[in-house]
């Protein structure tokens, strides 16, 4: 029977993301969670696999407790238990020492896996390292960006295209895959199947104590990278706003800015001489 | 010995070459203020022609490693290269285009150097401490990270293509250039190549289009969409368009700017009744100016707008091109 894994995470919603009107920034604390686009398509494949091979599929996590529901809802779409990692020593960690922690974890939960299926990126930090990272620490052969993939015995048949080139590739198992969003389109779970999941879910809590981690190698203090600032790029803008009848917008843009864009689109442009038109209408 | 900053020579077509030699470039920049040379590192057979490609456009020094065992692109090969030569000449700095080769092979690299590792850069500096500042976006382009490696080296990043320019080709530049053989130990891939094919190579029109006029369903109709054309026409620009506008069929799936379709840079965006779902901003953030056209002046496009006009998108875009057959002088 296939052991398989899949890692998943918790992102914040990003189409309901509250932006803090005075300073033009993202308050992430106010956002609901959601599992992570790309970490579905990756469950979506391994519960294929699982019902054309047989299988069974552990959904694990690294974060806060309330990631717990993503596992819940993984069960709910036909995983067989999610493992949450939760730890305040794992907080602030990179994708070096989030690597290592969900390396170490599985290697305790479930040593004798075939499979361990990534999402191909994330929405939040957008970093798409954790994947090949986790095949480095777990020193199994892995892809990354798999469209599509085909098990033959213990074989794993993999199609993907990787800049202009359409690849076929094969590994034997145990292996690692990325799945991009192209193909699996995750399958719906429906709320009462969710709540099912709530009440009978097997869902497993775990410290770094409990799998003995290595304090200094996770959290932030096992991350090599800081983060020294965060912004947001729209806020040095000046956003001018204009109103008015489209002809006189249509003027004004010329005048304030025509020779921003005839330089860009390389030519010249006339500039008009009416004074008491371009009275301040925006 | 003089500090080292390590492009990795990512050739393999068109647009990979393209990031290498922006890489090298940039690379210039930094080099000059830590005082250090920019060197190329590259695998493959018979490369002869990108190392003096390379050389003619910023490096100092180039490391090949040319082998018919090395034809064809491969992850935990290169990986393994890199970690033996990284491990004896020791870089301050590794940069790598942010291609799919690129975010696979970067990872396992810091992975086994040790080191961190900022994924997709838009910008790269030298802060007053002598550290390498990554700037990187997060959330579809809505915040923008700066991140550093503080203790371990070489600092590493991948490098969105595109972001930087690359310098005028020089063909007198002359470099030192390293042959460095194959290692008997090279470990076997243990992921198997079965087949490779090219795709036909994609038209990098809106990528590199200095004006991009885009359309969305504010708009209003198709007929009413396609005067854009005509807009652009004039402007020598190109048309791109959103997921609901190419869903309609009002535009080719070519022309699709968002996360899954085409991500640009132009000098000016204009932006008509779009009103910026996240996959769209993330495409388009890093046009150099902004000028969204909307009714709503809520709409996320309005708000990264450098020019919000409050209108209706059609008119204001009849308007312009009535106005710019007037202005343009032949």
């Amino acid at each position: 029977m296939m052991k398989l894994i899949v890692c998943i995470k918790q992102v914040p919603m990003v189409s309901e993301l509250p932006w803090d009107s005075k300073t033009g920034t993202l308050r992430r604390e106010l956002a609901d969670g959601m599992m992570n686009p790309a970490c579905r398509h990756a469950l979506e494949a391994a519960l294929q696999l699982k019902h054309e091979h047989g299988g069974h599929i552990t959904a694990i996590t690294m974060g806060p407790s309330v990631a717990e529901e993503i596992l819940r809802e993984a069960v709910a779409a036909g995983a067989d238990r999610g493992i949450l990692l939760t730890d305040r020593l794992m907080g602030g960690a990179d994708t070096f020492a989030t690597s290592y922690t969900l390396a170490r974890a599985i290697e305790k939960t479930c040593p004798d896996f075939d499979l361990v299926l990534c999402g191909c990126h994330t929405s939040d930090s957008e970093t798409a390292q954790v994947g090949p990272q986790l095949a480095e620490e777990l020193d199994i052969p892995g892809a990354a960006y798999v469209e599509h993939l085909e098990l033959d015995g213990s074989i794993l048949r993999m199609q993907r295209l990787s800049d202009n080139f359409l690849e076929t590739l094969e590994m034997d198992l145990p292996g690692l895959v990325t799945v991009t969003t192209q193909l699996y389109s995750p399958r719906y779970v429906s709320l009462s199947g969710v709540q099912d999941a709530f009440e009978k879910a097997d869902i497993i809590f775990v410290s770094a104590e409990d799998i003995g981690l290595d304090r200094n190698r996770i959290g932030m203090k096992g991350s090599p990278t800081r983060i020294s600032d965060v912004y947001s790029p729209t806020s040095d803008k000046k956003n001018i706003v204009m109103k008015g009848a489209a002809r006189k917008i249509a003027d004004q843009l010329f005048e304030k800015f025509g020779d921003r864009i005839s330089g860009a689109i390389g030519k010249d442009l006339k500039t008009h001489d009416h004074e008491e038109e371009a009275e301040e209408e925006i | 010995m003089k500090k080292e900053i390590w492009i990795f020579g990512d050739y393999r077509n068109y647009f990979q070459n393209r990031v290498t030699l922006q890489l090298l470039a940039k690379a210039t920049e930094l080099a000059a203020q830590i005082e250090a040379k920019v060197c190329a590192v590259l695998f493959g057979c018979e490369v002869s022609e990108y190392v003096s490609e390379y050389i003619a456009h910023g490096a100092d020094c180039v490391y090949v490693t040319d082998h018919p065992l090395l034809k064809d692109y491969s992850v935990e090969i290169y990986v393994a290269l890199t970690e033996q030569l990284a491990k004896e000449r020791k870089p301050e700095i590794i940069l790598v285009g942010a291609t799919s080769f690129g975010r696979e092979f970067a990872p396992r690299v810091a992975k086994r150097l040790g080191t961190g590792l900022t994924a997709d850069c838009i910008d790269l500096e030298i802060g007053d401490n002598g550290l390498l500042i990554q700037t990187a976006p997060s959330f579809g382009g809505n915040l923008l990270a700066k991140i550093v490696t503080p203790e371990c080296r070489p600092q590493m990043a991948t490098v969105r293509p595109g972001v930087f320019r690359e310098l005028p080709h020089d063909c007198i530049r002359t470099a030192r250039i390293e042959r460095i053989p194959l290692p008997d130990d090279l470990p076997k891939a243990r992921v198997r190549l079965i087949c490779s094919e090219r795709q036909a190579q994609r038209d990098q029109r809106l990528e590199d289009a200095r004006v991009v006029v885009c359309g969305g369903r504010g708009m209003g109709t198709r007929s009413k969409f396609k005067k854009l054309f005509e807009l652009a026409r004039l402007m020598n620009g190109e048309v791109g368009a959103t997921r609901p506008v190419v869903y309609s069929k009002w535009a080719e799936p070519e022309s699709l700017i968002g996360q899954a379709g085409r991500h640009i840079r132009p000098k000016v965006l204009f932006s008509f009744g779009i009103s910026g779902a996240i996959q769209h901003t993330a495409a388009t953030h890093n046009a150099e100016f902004i000028i969204a056209v909307n009714k709503n002046p809520n709409a996320a496009m309005m708000k990264m707008a450098d020019v919000a006009v409050v209108a209706d998108a059609n008119q204001v875009c009849t308007a312009l091109i009535k106005e710019l057959k007037e202005r343009i002088r032949n």
